[in-house]
């Protein structure tokens, strides 16, 4: 297993996740997204950020890039595929996730940590989770995430909310939501389970030293695929 | 080949609630003017060439599809200007 971290310009949390990968013992490069040829890797990690600076909208600019074409080739071959904060902007906005993420209902910048249900176990970052609360940091001003009626009906229903926006006891209330996100959403996957995008950062609660260890939960799924793989052959 | 100015306005689609605008219309009011509701938009203001008139809308409305509004949250609409000098249609 070799994870693909993606980095664009104006990408801030690569070495975050290229460290997480090193605690897990995972394999995995940087590569500048204009070169990125995904077929030598077995999944790969869109990282936070603000890629070009968030001109025009957060991750429009970057959809264009020649990555987005890899993106879209692999994730319908299947591959894993998690986008973080600006990497859940990008995916959205390329297509590969449904809805949008626009402006925090207020306006401002949240840099805090949230709790968040995991309500989707058909991902590869969160086989086994279901149900768990699982405690991350946030960083960002535009992770509202809204659809029309019919894609948000069509994504609850289909299972593809993935992580919920919950306070301590599980309830997902309004002051739980940290960003005024539609039905508390934090994160949601594809139709096929294997593209996850959210905005919280696993990669940034992965030892003690950091406040938090339950991203590796989400990380290790990675290492799990590869075991799966291997005990099928 | 001819000189065209498009102007697009993007602005958040009716139903999606727009947080920059209600900020914008509570300073409003507290500056003492009765405002039902603000919403917020940007333009964009691109130069560029095309072989005639038509080509140009088009270009601009493909700009607008692929790049300048995301169609999710957004509506757009397209001012064409020029050739270079003349009025804005």
């Amino acid at each position: 297993m070799t994870v693909a971290i993606l980095l664009y310009p104006g990408t801030w949390s690569e070495r975050d996740f290229a460290h997480a990968f090193s605690l897990l013992g995972i394999e995995h490069e940087i590569v500048w997204h204009a070169d990125a040829d995904l077929r030598r890797f077995d999944a790969a990690v869109i990282p936070g950020g603000f890629s070009y600076g968030d001109h025009l909208r957060a991750g429009a600019i970057a959809k264009l890039s020649p990555a987005t074409r890899e993106l879209q080739r692999a994730a319908a071959e299947g591959m894993p595929i998690l986008g973080s904060c600006n990497g859940f902007q990008i995916l959205c906005e390329a297509g590969l996730l449904p809805g949008a993420l626009v402006r925090n209902t207020h306006l401002e910048f949240r840099c805090d940590w949230v709790r968040m249900r995991v309500e989707s176990e058909d991902t590869p970052f969160t086989a086994g989770l279901g149900g768990e609360i699982l405690r991350m940091p946030i960083a960002h001003g535009e992770g509202n995430w809204v659809a029309d009626p019919e894609t948000l009906a069509r994504v609850e229903s289909a299972g593809q909310v993935v992580v919920r926006y919950v306070d301590e006891r599980g309830a997902a209330t309004p002051e739980a939501n940290p960003n005024g996100s539609t039905a508390n959403i934090a994160g949601i996957r594809n139709e096929a389970g294997n593209v996850l995008g959210l905005m919280p950062h696993p990669e940034r609660c992965v030892e003690d030293l950091l406040g938090g260890t339950d991203g590796r939960k989400m990380l290790a799924g990675l290492g799990a695929t590869e075991s799966a793989r291997l005990l099928r052959i | 080949m001819a000189q065209f100015v498009a102007t697009i306005r993007v602005r958040p689609k009716a139903e999606v609630r727009d947080p920059q605008g209600e900020s914008v219309a509570g300073a409003l009011r507290a500056l003492g003017f009765e405002v039902a509701d603000v919403r917020t938009g940007k333009e964009i203001v691109v130069r560029f060439s095309a072989s005639d008139e038509g080509a140009a809308r088009d270009a601009a409305r493909t700009m607008g599809d692929q790049l300048l509004a995301n169609p999710v949250i957004e509506d757009y609409e397209v001012s064409l200007g020029g050739p270079a000098g003349t009025p804005a249609r």
